[in-house]
């Protein structure tokens, strides 16, 4: 198998499905002649076509309205946001109208969009080429909310996202790009929404995660491994529709849960799991279910200490599974 | 009233319509036949307005936005898609007429109306016919205004792609033109010359603030002229002319990119059945919008013309008001949706 980076996987899922799909199109910022400026589509407009792969204006609220409207047509459009933090001009679109078409019309309406983000931080990207956006399609109900880690995940479910009839924010982020390699399998694979993968076994603390934070997950429970920590880590891989079974059967094991993620802390996605595993795992909890996530200022400030002082780390989940192993 | 023209910057010449001056004979396309259904359609339309409201004062209806003033500009715009036989629709929230004449029957509409069970457009998720009604080429999602004109746009966008000649109608009122989106989409719209007709039913008043308040200029289809396509000013109270404008804008969409017609119309209503326009507006100046009403004024051109006879418009009134009779008593007969189906389609099954 032949080991890649996320981006080469990203690409890889567009060409194929674009390939093997006349209805899929790709439109956006820069996404043509330049092939994105995280060069995920990169030689796509030689190999489809400038009717294939739009060049948009800069303006992300048409976009999105566009793909919608191209989508009920019956195409399916891959709308790229150039950066998270960019998304807001289209939330309209978006969260209005694109996550209840399917509702608002009785289910007469498909909308086979996947729109791309590259999101987060750790890249000196200050409050506005870093954000965390997550949460606010994670409480959209009609959207399915998808954030991988690893080139073999993003791959696998960009191709189910593309394939599903339902509309989907495919979350990137941009820090795993060049940084995250893995191996790819040469041939034809698909991966299912809404199904969480237990990367670690583990039988002291669970973990959960996803994204770039899944990393830094990883590292810190081979660190305290040594300890004799055994720790569980589940990536989620899926936010929306959430993995609830595996999730609380991790729980259930365990017995400790701490969940791991850049975005703000206050009404994320912990929040909900932390929740819910309140709610259906309570009398099998050792302790404190506990998160450690990006805490409620708006995104990572630019300046090195400030970016350093917001991020989850692998030193600070260390510190975190310590404290839950001693509870 | 003369219409006025904007020259766009580049293919303009096609979309010239001419009908400066009160014609004799009419456009072409057009019979007497279609306008006697024009007009039966209009009285329908008008009367069902007209229950509406009446049925929202009897607590009967919870919401409506009348189209009263607006039923020329859409039923004569529609005509002429109908007539094309290859054309989508995307209309706005005060589109009654339009969504009415596209096909649906009087029980359906007072079904939207009352929220009932075989509701068309949502099975009564939404507001009265909003949703899709893919059976007469209609999709209006929300009443967001100016968030249906780039989905309008797409699905124009979408019909190339798939080599499919369709021309797409988007209507919006003068307050939408506002927006944000409404540039987004005729900015692309414009670039990438996508077939599809931007119809502003332009009634002057967004709720209650006056075009004076919404933009500095009495000419909207001027707009188009930055956007690189024509744009029209329409005397939105004349079906026929609406009729042919809208023929005229469909060929030039279909093989040059877009049009902005600029429809000018007068709300008669307030602007929903929530609203009471004479806080805003004075009774003189109602009175002399009424005196523009574009039923009763086709009406009496038509028994000018001969076409018909007073007596041949008191029967179609006639029928008309049994029309909405029969349809009030089926609506108010009919079941509720079963509250089980909330759950339902939240995703694409």
């Amino acid at each position: 198998m032949a080991v890649k980076n996320v981006i080469e996987a990203v690409r890889e899922a567009l060409r194929e499905e674009m390939q093997r799909d006349p209805k899929v199109f790709i439109m956006g910022e820069d996404v043509g002649q330049r092939g994105g400026v995280f060069l995920a589509t990169q030689g796509l407009i030689d190999e489809f076509g400038e009717s294939r792969v739009i060049d948009t204006p800069l303006a992300e609220a048409s976009i999105m309205g566009i793909a919608l409207g191209a989508a009920f047509r019956g195409m399916r459009p891959i709308p790229e946001v150039q950066f998270s933090d960019f998304i807001w001009p289209a939330m309209n679109q978006l969260i209005g109208e694109t996550a209840r078409a399917c509702y608002g019309s009785n289910g007469v309406l498909q909308v086979p969009v996947v729109i791309r983000v590259p999101y987060g931080g750790g890249i000196r990207g200050g409050l506005f080429h870093s954000q965390n956006v997550e949460s606010i399609f994670f409480h959209t109900p009609g959207l399915k909310v998808i954030a991988p880690a690893t080139p073999y995940d993003i791959k696998g479910l960009l191709k189910s996202a593309i394939r599903d009839n339902s509309p989907v924010v495919f979350l990137e982020h941009k820090k795993t790009y060049r940084l995250v390699r893995g191996e790819l399998p040469e041939g034809e694979y698909t991966i299912p929404i809404g199904q969480a993968d237990v990367k670690r076994a583990g039988e002291h603390i669970t973990i959960v995660s996803y994204g770039l934070m899944l990393h830094y997950c990883l590292e810190a429970a081979e660190a305290v491994a040594g300890e004799g920590i055994d720790v569980e880590v589940v990536d989620l891989r899926t936010l929306k529709p959430l993995d609830t079974e595996t999730v609380l059967n991790s729980v259930k094991k365990t017995g400790k849960l701490l969940i791991v993620h850049e975005d703000n802390v206050t009404g994320g996605v912990g929040a909900e799991i932390a929740a819910l595993v309140a709610d259906e795992a309570f009398e099998y909890l050792d302790g404190p279910v506990r998160r450690l996530c990006g805490p409620d200022v708006p995104t990572m400030p630019f300046a090195q200490t400030l970016e350093d002082e917001y991020m989850p780390n692998t030193d600070k989940i260390v510190e975190a599974l310590r404290r839950q192993a001693a509870y | 009233m003369p219409r006025k023209k904007s020259t766009g910057s580049k293919g303009s010449g096609d979309a010239e319509v001419a009908i400066a001056e009160p014609i004799e004979g009419l456009p072409e396309g057009l019979t007497t036949g279609d306008l006697v259904e024009s007009y039966t359609q209009m009285l329908l339309v008008r009367t069902m307005d007209e229950r509406i409201w009446a049925l929202n004062r009897q607590g009967k209806v919870p919401i409506a936005a009348s189209c009263q003033g607006h039923e020329a500009a859409q039923l004569g715009s529609l005509l002429a898609a109908q007539k094309d036989g290859r054309c989508f629709l995307f209309p706005y929230y005060r589109d009654l007429g339009l969504k009415m004449a596209a096909g649906l029957t009087p029980t359906q509409v007072m079904l939207s109306f009352m929220g009932k069970e075989g509701e068309p457009y949502s099975n009564a998720r939404q507001f009265p016919m909003q949703g899709a009604d893919l059976d007469h080429n209609i999709i209006q999602i929300s009443n967001v205004v100016g968030a249906g004109l780039t989905q309008a746009v797409g699905y124009a966008l979408a019909c190339r792609m798939q080599d499919d000649d369709t021309v797409v109608l988007t209507y919006f009122g003068d307050g939408a033109s506002s927006q944000g989106e409404a540039h987004e989409a005729m900015n692309f719209a414009g670039v990438h010359r996508v077939p599809v007709i931007f119809i502003c039913e332009n009634n002057h008043y967004a709720i209650s603030v006056p075009q004076h308040r919404q933009m500095a200029t009495d000419d909207l289809a001027s707009r188009a002229q930055g956007y690189g396509f024509p744009g029209f000013t329409v005397d939105g109270m004349d079906l026929i002319r609406c009729y042919e404008a809208t023929r005229e804008a469909i060929t030039h969409a279909r093989t040059q990119g877009p049009v902005l017609l600029e429809m000018q119309v007068e709300r008669l209503m307030p602007h929903t059945t929530d609203d009471d326009h004479l806080r805003y507006r004075t009774q003189e100046e109602l009175d002399a919008a009424h005196q523009r009403d574009p039923v009763s004024n086709f009406g009496a051109e038509l028994i000018a013309r001969g076409i018909i006879t007073p007596e041949n418009s008191d029967a179609i009134k006639a029928e008309a008001l049994k029309a909405v009779n029969e349809a009030t008593d089926a609506a108010e007969s009919a079941p509720l949706p079963d509250p089980s189906t909330m759950w339902d389609r939240v995703y694409s099954e």
